[in-house]
C-alpha cells in the first residue's frame, strides 16, 4: 500500500492579475519504504505541493480538487488538531536551510528533548534517545555535543541533527525539502549516504525534492518529473534517466552538463520560458518549448504507459502504439 | 608573455574580535596563492564554502586588502593601492556578484542599473538611452526591458542584466563569483554560454569563482582548487579532470552526483568534518579528513610541486589516471 496517495490534486493562488494555477491534477504516490523524488525547476510546483500534504499552506492558497491521502486518510478533510497530532509525528520534514532549522538559544540536547514532548519518558530517557539519534547520523562523542549550541556544528552537522530530529518520531513519511542544496559537495554525498541508511533501518517512505538530477538518480527508487505545476513524467529512476519519455525530462537531462562527457564550450539549453501560470495556453503545457510538437499538441496530453511502470504525458507515446 | 593578471603569494587576512575567554587575533582566509589569469582566458577556482574563494576574488576586484604578497594587473601593483588610485582601474577590472537580485538595487531602472557605471566613471558624453540598448542587445535581453525594475524580471534575467552592467565599461578582466548558483540547470547553461560568446567576441579574461566542478569542467582553461585558503592543487583544466593528483581534488570529483542511477563512482570518501581556519591543523592542513594521510602528513609541511599540466601541495600525489583506476 502507498504511504502516500495524492490523486487529481489541483491548487490556486489568488493574485491581484488572477488566479495563478500553481498545481493542476496532480497524481503521485509514494509506496512504502520507498524513496521519491521529485524534480523540476523553478516554478514548477515542488514547494506548492509539499505545502498542500502537510497542510501548511499560503493564506492566499485555494485547494480546487482533488485528494491526499496518508495511510488511506485524506488529510485534506482533516481538522486542523489532526493535522496537527500528524506533523512532526507520523509526517516530518527536513527544510533546504540547515542554518535557520535550529532554535539559536537553546542547546541541540534542549531542543531534541523538547520534540519528544508526546512520549511518556523520563529526562534521562528522553536524553539518552536523543544521544542515540545523533550517533546514528554519526556525529562523533554525542553525549557531549548534545549540550552544544546550533552555531558550534558545521552546516552538514546541523543538517544531520535536523535528520535526527525528523526521524526521531519514527514517521511514516519523511518529506526532504532539497536537504542538500545548501551544502557542499562533498558534504552531500555523505548526507545522501546518511538518508539512505537511516531510512533502511526505519522503513519510512520518503519524498525528496531536488533539482539537482545526480542526487536524485543516486538516491531514490523513483522519480516524478514535474513542469509548470503539472506531473509530466514518474517511474523508477532507471527507466527514467535512461529511457526518458517526456520530451521535457530528455531536455532537462541533456542540460545537465554532468551528463556531458566530452568538453564542450556550448552547453544545451531549454530555449523559451516557462508558461505564464495565470494566462494558461491550451493543450499541452510543454509544447512551445518542444522540439517535437506537432498538431496532436493543441490538446492536452493524458498520462499513458511508456514502459513497465513508466508514465509520461505526451501524444507521441500514444501515436507511437497506434502507428 | 607575461600574463594579464599575475598573483604572488597573496594573504588576506582579518583580525579577529576575541571573544569572552579567547584575545583578539587575526586570521588569514587567503594564505599564499599564486596562479596567472592569461588575455583571454577563462581561470576558475573552485573550493568549498569557507575555502577563501570569494575572498581572493574580492581582494583582485580591490574590495579587501591583500595583507602581504602581489597582485599584479598588466604589470601594475594592485595591492596597496588608495580606493581614488582604484577607480580609474575599475573600468577595466570588474566583479559580478553572487546574488542576482540581490545586488541590483530594487529602486533603479534597469536602464539606469546597467548605465550606472557610465555616471560613476563620469562619462557623461555617452549617451545612454544608446548605451543601454546596445547592452540589453549584448546580453540578448529585448530593449523593452530597460524601463523594468528588478521585481519585474525572473533570476536568469536578473543575472543578464548583471553581466550587461559589467560589461557595460568593456573591461578586461571579468571576475563572476558563482554566476549560476541558483539558477536552473536548463538557464545555467545560457549563462555560461552567453560569458563564452561574450568572451570571444570582446577578448575578455575571466577568472570565474564556483563550487560546482561540472561548470568548471566545460568553459575554463584553467583550475586552481582551494582549501583552508590555500591551492592545493592548479594546472590545465583537462589535466587536472584527468589526472587530479591531491586527494582533495580526487574527492571534490568523485563527489559529483552523475545522473546516471548506474554510473560506478570511485567515491574517495573524507573524513570528519572540514577543520576551522582559527586553528589550521599542522603539517599538511588537509591531513585530518585524508583517508590517504601517512604519519609524515601530519607533521611535515607538503611542498608546492610540478605535475603534468599542473602543480599541487601533497606528500602522496594520486600519481594515477581516474580512468585506469575505475576500470
Amino acid at each position: 500500500m502507498a504511504v502516500l496517495d495524492i490523486r487529481g490534486l489541483s491548487v490556486g493562488y489568488s493574485t491581484p492579475r488572477g488566479e495563478l494555477r500553481a498545481l493542476r491534477d496532480v497524481s503521485m504516490m509514494v509506496p512504502e519504504g520507498k524513496i521519491v523524488g521529485i524534480v523540476g525547476e523553478s516554478g514548477c510546483g515542488k514547494s506548492t505541493l509539499i505545502s498542500a500534504i502537510i497542510r501548511l499552506m499560503a493564506p492566499n492558497a485555494r485547494v480546487g480538487a482533488g485528494e491526499v491521502r496518508f495511510q488511506g486518510r485524506d488529510l485534506l478533510a482533516e481538522t486542523e488538531a489532526q493535522m496537527r497530532a500528524l506533523r512532526g509525528t507520523q509526517i516530518s520534514m527536513v527544510f533546504q536551510d540547515p542554518m535557520q532549522t535550529h532554535n539559536p538559544v537553546l542547546t541541540v540536547g534542549r531542543q531534541m528533548m523538547d520534540i519528544q514532548y508526546r512520549e511518556r519518558l523520563s529526562r534521562a530517557e528522553k536524553r539518552q534517545r536523543a544521544e542515540r539519534m545523533l550517533a546514528l547520523v554519526g556525529i562523533p562523542d554525542p553525549e557531549a555535543r548534545l549540550n552544544q549550541y546550533p552555531f558550534e556544528f558545521s552546516g552538514g552537522m546541523r543538517q544531520r541533527i535536523a535528520i535526527a530530529m525528523a526521524l526521531m518520531a519514527k514517521p511514516a513519511l519523511l518529506i526532504a525539502d532539497e536537504p542538500t542544496t545548501a551544502l557542499d559537495a562533498t558534504l552531500e554525498v555523505e548526507i545522501i549516504k546518511r538518508l539512505r541508511e537511516l531510512q533502511d533501518e526505519i522503513g519510512c517512505g520518503v519524498l525528496f525534492i531536488s533539482h539537482h538530477l545526480g542526487v536524485i538518480a543516486e538516491l531514490c527508487d523513483e522519480v516524478v518529473v514535474m513542469y509548470a505545476g503539472e506531473v509530466v513524467e514518474t517511474g523508477s529512476v532507471r527507466d527514467v534517466f535512461h529511457a526518458p519519455a517526456h520530451p521535457y525530462t530528455r531536455a532537462l537531462l541533456e542540460c545537465d552538463p554532468g551528463h556531458i562527457k566530452v568538453k564542450t564550450r556550448v552547453l544545451p539549453t531549454i530555449p523559451g520560458n516557462i508558461p505564464d501560470l495565470v494566462n494558461l495556453p491550451g493543450g499541452c503545457i510543454f509544447a512551445d518549448r518542444c522540439e517535437r510538437r506537432h498538431a496532436a499538441c493543441a490538446a492536452r496530453p493524458a498520462m499513458a504507459l511508456a514502459g513497465d511502470g513508466q508514465r509520461a504525458a505526451c501524444h507521441l507515446i500514444t501515436e507511437r502504439e497506434t502507428a | 608573455m607575461s600574463a594579464l593578471l599575475e598573483i604572488r603569494d597573496v594573504v588576506v587576512r582579518f583580525r579577529v574580535r576575541g571573544g569572552v575567554f579567547s584575545s583578539a587575533g587575526s586570521v588569514d582566509a587567503v594564505s599564499g596563492v599564486s596562479l596567472d589569469v592569461e588575455e583571454g582566458k577563462t581561470y576558475g577556482i573552485v573550493g568549498e564554502s569557507g575555502s577563501g574563494k570569494t575572498t581572493l576574488a574580492r581582494a583582485v576586484a580591490g574590495l579587501h586588502h591583500a595583507s602581504e604578497g602581489s597582485i599584479l594587473y598588466r604589470g601594475q601593483e594592485l595591492r596597496g593601492l588608495v580606493e581614488g588610485a582604484f577607480r580609474p582601474l575599475r573600468r577595466e577590472i570588474v566583479m559580478m556578484f553572487q546574488d542576482p537580485i540581490g545586488s541590483l538595487s530594487p529602486r533603479l531602472s534597469v536602464k539606469s542599473l546597467i548605465t550606472e557605471p557610465f555616471r560613476i566613471q563620469g562619462m557623461r558624453e555617452r549617451d545612454l538611452d544608446a548605451e543601454a540598448r546596445r547592452l540589453l542587445a549584448m546580453v540578448g535581453l529585448p530593449p523593452e526591458f530597460a524601463a523594468r525594475y528588478p521585481y519585474q524580471i525572473s533570476g536568469g534575467q536578473a543575472r543578464r542584466v548583471g553581466v550587461a552592467r559589467a560589461l557595460a565599461l568593456s573591461p578586461r578582466l571579468l571576475i563572476a563569483d558563482e554566476p549560476t548558483a541558483g539558477l536552473d540547470v536548463s538557464i545555467q547553461g545560457e549563462m555560461l554560454n552567453l560569458l563564452a560568446r561574450l568572451q570571444d567576441e570582446l577578448g575578455l579574461a575571466i577568472m570565474i569563482i564556483t563550487h560546482n566542478l561540472n561548470v568548471v569542467r566545460h568553459i575554463t582553461d584553467r583550475v586552481g582548487i582551494m582549501y583552508l585558503g590555500k591551492l592545493v592543487e592548479e594546472g590545465e583544466t583537462e589535466a587536472v579532470f584527468a589526472a587530479p593528483q591531491h586527494p582533495y581534488t580526487l574527492a571534490l570529483l568523485a563527489a559529483n552526483p552523475e545522473p546516471d542511477p548506474d554510473a560506478q563512482l570511485m567515491r574517495v570518501e573524507l573524513q570528519g568534518e572540514p577543520p576551522s581556519i582559527l586553528r589550521r591543523p599542522k603539517g599538511c592542513e588537509f591531513h585530518t579528513r585524508c583517508p590517504f594521510a601517512q604519519p609524515r602528513c601530519a607533521t611535515e609541511v607538503p611542498r608546492w610541486q610540478a605535475a603534468k599540466g599542473g602543480a599541487h601541495r601533497c606528500h602522496f600525489p594520486a600519481g594515477w589516471d581516474t580512468a585506469a583506476a575505475a576500470s
